[in-house]
């Protein structure tokens, strides 16, 4: 590998830390699987032995989006749903990506009505859409290929500025409803 | 089965006009809407009928007539095995109906449903509270006035 026959050579190598970081994180992208709907089920064959998401550093799906880096929104969402989304994705650390998986989270898909929300990218930055109706796993695969390019590419003055969100935003309201 | 039905309900409600339709196997049953407590009722608790099961409550939106709309209550008799539809009309200004959710239970979220997606109140309802769009939601989306896509802003989206 690379890596290696750099330090047969000269038993080490230069480099910036900025570029070492970016190839660290590009090498383990930890997904939040937010399966809403049927794509889930694709996501969730990438993740098995026939396709091994883990051959990209990407077999640590976390359920709790305190410990993730990309967001896979694989599923229909609802304008109700929207709200619940965010809240998640504004729960993950930066830096952090977005595939919008499938033509229901890329455009709305088949759901052209009043209650979908016809593609994600109207409350989510998007940086790869995945075409199919539900993409196949191989199809995932390269999008989370072409977000690892891109992780690969991102410096650290690329990153945004912290956001600044108020207390009041993650708050859940565990009041009981009006009526 | 079908006679015994019709033969109870004209001898039990001889003040009722019912109206029969049978199409495709099945029955229809027709009546005023004042009634509906009474006669489901009777359906449900007289020997022979039993009508003990409700599978669904839904409207039609007829937009131009004069009772603009039909409330269909598909009803099932476990111990007969057969199956009934109930119609009753609802015109838009007195646009209520009494509950049957007292006399089937599965009555009270489908009939949530219908208010959600129609408007129509239910009276003396437990707890009518729109089923599938947000609480604050204003329209009634079944409806033929409301658009395929919606009112903008609507339903609010999280801001970017």
């Amino acid at each position: 590998m690379g890596l290696e026959s750099k330090l047969i050579n000269d038993g080490f190598f230069t480099t910036t830390v900025d570029a070492l970081a970016a190839w660290a994180r590009e090498s383990s992208v930890w997904p939040m699987p937010m399966g809403i709907s049927c794509c889930a089920i694709e996501m969730m064959a990438s993740g098995d032995p026939k396709y091994d998401i883990s051959r990209f550093g990407s077999e640590v799906m976390r359920f709790t989006p305190r410990q993730c880096d990309l967001m896979i929104v694989a599923g229909t969402v609802t304008y109700k749903m929207a709200h619940v989304v965010k809240k998640i994705f504004d729960q993950m650390p930066e830096p952090k990506w977005v595939i919008a998986m499938g033509a229901c989270t890329s455009t709305g898909g088949m759901y052209r009505s009043y209650n979908v929300v016809q593609g994600i990218d109207q409350f989510l930055p998007v940086d790869v859409y995945a075409a199919g109706c539900p993409p196949r796993p191989e199809n995932l695969l390269n999008a989370l290929m072409q977000i690892q390019d891109k992780v690969g590419k991102t410096r650290v003055k690329d990153f945004p500025d912290p956001p600044q969100i108020s207390h009041e935003s993650l708050q859940v309201d565990l009041s009981p409803s009006k009526n | 089965m079908k006679e015994l039905l019709k033969e109870k309900l004209s001898g039990h409600f001889p003040n009722i006009q019912f109206e029969f339709i049978e199409q495709f196997d099945e029955l229809t049953l027709k009546f005023d809407k004042s009634a509906l407590i009474t006669v489901c009722e009777f359906l449900k608790e007289e020997d022979g009928l039993k009508f003990n099961f409700c599978e669904d409550i839904t409207a039609i939106d007829w937009a131009t007539r004069i009772n603009r709309f039909t409330l269909v209550y598909h009803i099932f008799s476990l111990e007969n095995k057969f199956r009934l539809c109930v119609k009753v009309e609802v015109d838009e200004t007195e646009c209520s109906v009494e509950t049957v959710s007292s006399i089937w239970k599965a009555a009270n979220w489908a009939e949530r449903e219908v208010f959600d997606m129609y408007g129509i109140t239910f009276v003396n309802h437990p707890d009518l509270r729109r089923m599938y769009m947000p609480e604050e939601f204003e329209h009634h989306p079944l409806r033929k006035e409301y658009p395929l896509m919606g009112i903008p802003g609507a339903v609010p989206l999280p801001k970017k």
